[in-house]
């Protein structure tokens, strides 16, 4: 793991910004995009996070990190927010939310867990539940900028009708040179979790050095890095994004 | 006050807990790190400090237990909004160490197996703030949350807690260690919501 993630540290303040609700994509019945107005961003990397603040009437105020779903694009950014059950921030952002609706973030936050278009390793992405979001928006990065750069994504979801982006993954396979998905389901009928197999199959050899992205639940992240490493991969080419609570 | 998101309630507000801004209380213990967890055997694991003038002091496994044990309870802050509070740990505070380390350094990169660093200023690792900790509630401290053993320096963000932790350098001048360097900020106080550089 190198030191020096970032060259140029970030300077100034991350100043909170006023989003707006543009418009809201359904994903699945409990996930939604929120495609949000932000005047005067900045632009951001593939990988990297806003931190959104929500503020109640009586001043109340809580923070929740997202991650970006789309390539940089003037001030448009998108998040793909996962309904959790009786959370305090995510069935707001999915079922309260309306158009013109404000909501503060800053950002773009994260200077690892980030793909650049310049990058010129193989890439495998691995997504487990709602940690597709960010390997979107790589797969997104890479097409809009006419990247080569060969990328594999194995996506693990519950079941077929869990699957973010699908109608785009089937585009992006269809019309994107170089790229391949694989779905691992969990609750399909036959369905497992992700697995060695799944891995040796569905990524690169260790020999291609790729660089790997993975991002999902914390259990989900433990069992594929530790999988990544033992087939060989140098744990540096590994970076890791842990979303959700741990059963540990 | 922030801009209202209007109809957001946020969860039911009790008075009773005060946490730092912009965190929020859970019962989980979730995990944040770069990539994947080191495994790290005891027989070969040891912790070096080395002096701004070089010298290495170490501890093997073995040597680290026969350090007089501390049992803190503490409140723990992640950057990513997570904090948790009363967790009770074992470990040897950091005073134990710099007992026998002569030094004029006001700066530390503590150093991790796997290659993370994180930079802190010295003073904040002495005077019974910080630990190397092995245990957490009363079990063998597991992998992913750092074990063997970590550092815990619950008054900065838990980030400075640096997991699997195998050294502490000593430096003149400050060093931005890993976060840090991806533009965290290089102290990390929760109180003063420190999270980003120029925070
Ligand atoms: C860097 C980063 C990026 C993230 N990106 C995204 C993203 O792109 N899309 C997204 O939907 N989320 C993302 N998350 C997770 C997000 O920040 C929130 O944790 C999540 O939306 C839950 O918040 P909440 O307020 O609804 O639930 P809370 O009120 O915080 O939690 C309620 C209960 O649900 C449990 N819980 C919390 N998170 C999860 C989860 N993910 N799955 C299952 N149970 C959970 C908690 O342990 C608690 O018991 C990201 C997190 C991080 C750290």
């Amino acid at each position: 793991m190198a030191r020096a993630a970032v060259p140029g540290r970030l300077t100034g303040r991350l100043a909170w910004r006023t989003a707006r609700l543009v418009e809201a994509r359904e994903e699945t019945p409990t996930a939604r995009t929120l495609v949000l107005d932000v005047s005067g961003w900045p632009g951001h990397l593939p990988g990297q996070h806003v931190d959104v603040r929500l503020t109640a009437e009586d001043g109340y105020s809580t923070q929740r990190s997202y991650s970006i779903a789309s390539a940089a694009q003037g001030d448009r950014i998108e998040l793909t927010v996962q309904r959790v059950p009786a959370g305090e921030v995510s069935p707001y952002l999915v079922e309260g939310l309306s158009p013109g609706y404000p909501v503060e973030l800053r950002g773009p936050v994260g200077g690892w867990f980030v793909w650049r278009t310049t990058d010129t390793a193989p890439v495998l992405l691995v997504a487990g539940g709602s940690g597709i979001v960010p390997l979107m928006a790589m797969v997104r990065a890479r097409r809009a900028a006419g990247s080569r750069v060969p990328f594999r994504l194995i996506y693990s979801a519950r079941t077929k009708n869990d699957v973010f982006y699908a109608e785009e993954l089937r585009k992006r396979v269809r019309d994107d040179a170089g790229l391949d998905v694989a779905y691992v389901f969990t609750r399909e009928e036959h369905g497992r979790r992700i697995n060695v197999n799944d891995i040796s199959t569905a990524g690169w050899p260790a020999d291609f050095q790729p660089d790997c992205f993975v991002c999902g639940p914390t259990g989900f992240v433990e069992t594929v890095a530790d999988i990544l490493v033992a087939l060989g991969n140098e744990p540096r080419r590994v970076k890791t994004e842990r979303f959700g609570p741990t059963g540990a | 006050m922030g801009i209202v998101s209007p109809g957001f309630q946020g969860k039911p507000r009790s008075a009773a807990v005060t946490l730092p801004p912009g965190q929020y209380l859970t019962e989980d213990f979730p995990v944040l790190s770069a990539g994947p967890t080191p495994r790290i055997q005891l027989d070969q694991w040891e912790f070096v400090i080395t002096t701004e003038a070089g010298v290495k002091h170490r501890w093997s496994w073995a040597e680290l237990l026969e350090l007089p044990s501390e049992t803190p309870t503490v409140d723990l802050h992640c950057v990513t909004k997570w904090s948790k509070l009363g967790t009770t740990w074992r470990g040897v505070a950091l005073d134990s160490l710099f007992e026998q380390v002569d030094t004029a350094a006001d700066f530390a990169l503590a150093h991790s197996y796997g290659g993370y660093t994180t930079n802190l200023p010295l003073e904040d690792l002495l005077d019974g703030q910080a630990w190397l900790v092995y245990e957490y509630e009363g079990e063998e401290l597991g992998a992913e949350h750092g074990g063997p053993v970590r550092l815990l320096v619950p008054h900065l963000y838990l980030w400075k807690s640096a997991k699997w932790v195998n050294g502490i350098q000593l430096l003149v001048q400050d060093e931005p260690g890993f976060w840090e360097s991806a533009g965290y900020h290089d102290y990390g106080d929760p109180w003063r919501e420190q999270r980003y550089q120029g925070d």
